[in-house]
């Protein structure tokens, strides 16, 4: 029996307005941006929805209605919740009754999309626990898999995991830490007693949220026909999909064919008797580990070093980073929710990935994903924003700085 | 590849942008290949260069004495300027600048007749006239490169003989090379050019040089050092950084602002300068050539180009290739092919004052943009561009 398990991210962070030295003191509507279109939250998320969420949402609930063995699973920021509460709650009603069939899994992680792990463990679990609030709020659901904010893993993160209490962790299937065995199958972090990781098998996934509308690639045009054939003879217990669920409508446009695919590819794979769909938490449930699983550095799904080298590869990301992380004990001090707040949301990876300087190599993603016009724009909006709370949650306190 | 190349100035003999360009595009299209004989308005006796045969138009003057290259006669020189001259240096080069064209024209005529070669190629509206009649002798294609619009030099209030020079020679070209696209943007908004005659060749530098590695320091380094460096003239944007100074010193006071270069708003820059009390911040230094110039930008923290309109911008890259970071205005072409560096529009004088404090308080700013830059300066070389503009006499000569 082969099985086929999606995973899809959805996530939105909370862009910061372009913020000038001059703004230190006078200003804090960091996340208001009304013109830019580029920072515009809320026109962003309108923008998405229309484009990903809503029809992708559609097409996911008809194949649910029309395959009785179809099944996904989604893990939600905290902030991309919010945002569809707050800018469109028509989506969050939509991906509520995808909830409701009783055939969609739903994945536990960092509220604020954080690499909270790497700087504050006590911070770290906040946030877990406030995601798994809010899916029980939402979706009255309670996640037994988790993923880490873009999928960054280590042992030390499987094992903090397990002692949380969940049943697996997702990891980037990267050749280098499989030492030839295949992703497609169950392992068992260094560590760790009982908990299990599951691979992203990267090639299929890839194939379909980056080279899908990739005109140069030998293989274009993707058929369901010769993915099934990729899938079949790939092997192990489970061809594990892992993407942003905005690969569907919003980094492959419409016009790329990708809804016809995904809404075809369900019945082309059930041509198979032997294919079926699975989750997470059922898969770490039913497949055994085939062994230990080391992975004593940081492994992430993004670029081609899958490091963390996106987000703290440089002196600007490091030491925003740095200073955001030592503010934690005022912040937590000053009992202040907005403040609370506004600390959490600028622990969101992306403010950091905007500030990545890597462009020679991996530059066109980057380039499309970020709304600054370069890494050192990112960098002076994110530290005069930061002087800024800093200089609140100090005055607060009362702390006079000589 | 044969190729007869008019140009206005060559090092030494040069006042900008222009000469280090026609340097290097010459030395880059040699080292791929190209023969280039190259024609300018004086004796030759002392440009540096074993890759290029240069004529100077002058030895067929029989009348005429030759001295040393005069400031007077470059790229750069408006009319006015050129009406200002002493006498007797008028009479040396001509009664006005376009009586020089036209004696430079004159002698292309008879060059062109005497050369062989498969290409005509000139720079900027000076040598256009010589072009039109070198092809109309040779029938060979013409090429004309052009650097800068008279647009860019006068801010939008162009000399209207020398606005109709520029038009007949971009009218006459088989095929136009445009420095950047904020170039042949300029050339179609302004000569109603079609766009598919305009090829865009940024500008490469020099990989290195000695002048790379002087390690100069002063004094003055006792504070941080903010540079301008270029003509004192309304294209460059010496009065914006004069403004953007007097802010960033109410918030950095240990700065010292240099500005380096001459031009026609030296003198009010200047009184503006003391009229503020700055005189002890904000330094002159005059005309830099050579050395000076790299030493200029290894003294200095940071390099601000704050151009109005900026054809391209090859000092930026000097800049950077010395470990200056920079902020540059992005009516550039350079703008268009840098990516680490900080970028203002320039009339936004609140933005620039904020990214040179930012540059000047943030250590990690600093650095980042001081290394990255370099490396991408670094980048740059001489072949690349050449490689392209040999497709491009290609292209021509194959229409």
């Amino acid at each position: 029996m082969s099985k086929v398990c999606f995973y899809f991210q959805v996530h939105q962070p909370f862009r910061l307005r372009k913020y000038s030295l001059f703004d230190i003191g006078k200003k804090n509507d960091y996340f208001e941006e009304k013109k830019d279109l580029k920072t515009n939250n809320e026109a962003l998320f309108l923008k998405v929805a229309r484009k990903c969420y809503l029809p992708a949402n559609k097409i996911m609930l008809q194949l649910l209605e029309k395959h009785p063995e179809f099944k996904i699973s989604y893990s939600f920021s905290g902030t991309a919740l919010e945002q569809m509460e707050q800018f469109y709650p028509e989506v969050l009603t939509s991906f509520q009754s995808l909830v409701d069939t009783g055939r969609v899994e739903l994945l536990s992680e960092t509220y604020y999309h954080s690499l909270s792990f790497l700087y504050s463990k006590k911070e770290f679990i906040e946030q877990v626990n406030l995601h798994n609030k809010k899916l029980k709020d939402l979706f009255h659901y309670t996640p037994q898999v988790f993923r880490n904010t873009e999928l960054i893993y280590n042992n030390k993160i499987a094992s903090s995991i397990e002692d949380l209490g969940y049943k697996g962790i997702l990891a980037e299937g990267w050749d280098y830490i499989l030492n030839g065995r295949s992703p497609n199958m169950l392992y068992t972090p260094k560590g760790t007693k009982y908990i299990k990781v599951l691979l992203k098998n990267y090639k299929l996934s890839d194939d379909i949220a980056f080279r899908f509308s990739n005109r140069s690639w030998p293989e274009w045009p993707l058929t369901t026909g010769k993915f099934h054939h990729w899938l079949s003879t790939s092997g192990g217990d489970s061809v594990n999909l892992f993407m942003d669920y905005e690969t569907l409508g919003e980094h492959q446009w419409e016009d790329t064919g990708i809804f016809d695919f995904i809404s075809k590819l369900p019945n082309e794979l059930l041509k198979n008797k032997n294919t079926t769909f699975t989750t997470p938490t059922e898969l770490v449930e039913t497949s055994p580990s085939q062994g230990e699983l080391d992975v004593p550095f940081l492994l992430s799904w993004a670029d081609l070093e899958r490091d963390v080298s996106a987000w703290l590869g440089n002196k600007m990301q490091q030491e925003s980073l740095k200073n955001l992380y030592q503010l934690e004990p005022l912040i937590k001090q000053s009992n202040n929710k907005e403040l609370l707040d506004t600390w959490r949301k600028l622990q969101t990876s992306d403010h950091f990935y905007y500030m990545c300087t890597k462009w020679f190599s991996d530059g066109d993603v980057h380039k499309y994903f970020n709304p600054y016009e370069s890494p050192y724009e990112a960098f002076i909006t994110y530290t005069n924003t930061l002087n800024d709370l800093t200089l609140r949650v100090k005055e607060l306190l009362q702390i006079n700085e000589s | 590849m044969k190729v007869l190349m008019f140009g206005w100035e060559f090092p030494p003999f040069k006042s900008g942008g222009l000469g280090t360009a026609c340097y290097g595009l010459t030395k880059g299209l040699s080292r791929n290949g190209v023969e280039i004989s190259f024609v300018m308005p004086v004796t030759p006796e002392h440009a540096k260069a074993d890759f290029v045969k240069i004529i100077g138009a002058n030895t067929l003057f029989k009348n005429v004495t030759i001295t040393e290259i005069d400031s007077c006669l470059t790229a750069y020189t408006t009319e006015e300027d050129y009406d200002s001259f002493d006498t007797q240096r008028k009479e040396i080069y001509g009664k006005n600048l376009f009586k020089e064209v036209s004696r430079f024209t004159l002698a292309a005529a008879q060059i062109s007749s005497q050369e062989s070669y498969d290409i005509i190629h000139v720079h900027d509206w000076m040598t256009y006239q010589a072009g039109i009649i070198a092809r109309t002798l040779s029938k060979k294609p013409l090429i004309a490169h052009i650097h800068a619009t008279e647009y860019d030099r006068t801010g939008n209030n162009p000399n209207p003989s020398i606005a109709k020079i520029e038009k007949q020679g971009l009218d006459a070209a088989n095929l136009i090379i445009a420095n950047s696209n904020f170039t042949k943007k300029n050339v179609i908004d302004h000569y109603n050019i079609t766009p598919n005659k305009i090829r865009v060749v940024h500008w490469g530098i020099e990989e290195d040089t000695p002048a790379y590695h002087l390690h100069f320091s002063s004094p003055l380094k006792k504070e941080r050092i903010v540079l301008f460096l270029g003509r004192i003239t309304l294209q460059k944007g010496p009065d914006y950084f004069l403004e953007a100074a007097r802010k960033v010193l109410e918030f950095e006071p240990n700065t010292t602002f240099v500005i380096a270069g001459n031009g026609d708003m030296l003198p009010s820059l200047m009184f503006r300068t003391a009229a503020l009390g700055l005189s002890q911040k904000v330094l002159f230094t005059g005309f830099l050539m050579g050395d000076d110039v790299h030493k200029a930008f290894q003294l200095a923290d940071l390099y601000v180009m704050p151009s109005v309109s900026e054809p391209f911008g090859l000092v930026v890259l000097e800049a950077l290739k010395n470990g200056t970071p920079v902020i540059i205005s992005k009516q550039s072409g350079v703008s268009e092919v840098l990516k680490h560096c900080l970028k203002v529009d320039f009339w936004d004088l609140n933005e620039l004052v904020q990214k040179i404090v930012m540059v000047l308080r943030n250590k990690t700013l600093h650095e980042e943009l001081k290394e990255n830059g370099k490396k991408e300066a670094d980048t740059f070389n001489l072949d690349t561009p050449a490689k392209k503009i040999i497709k491009i006499y290609q292209e021509a000569h194959y229409e």
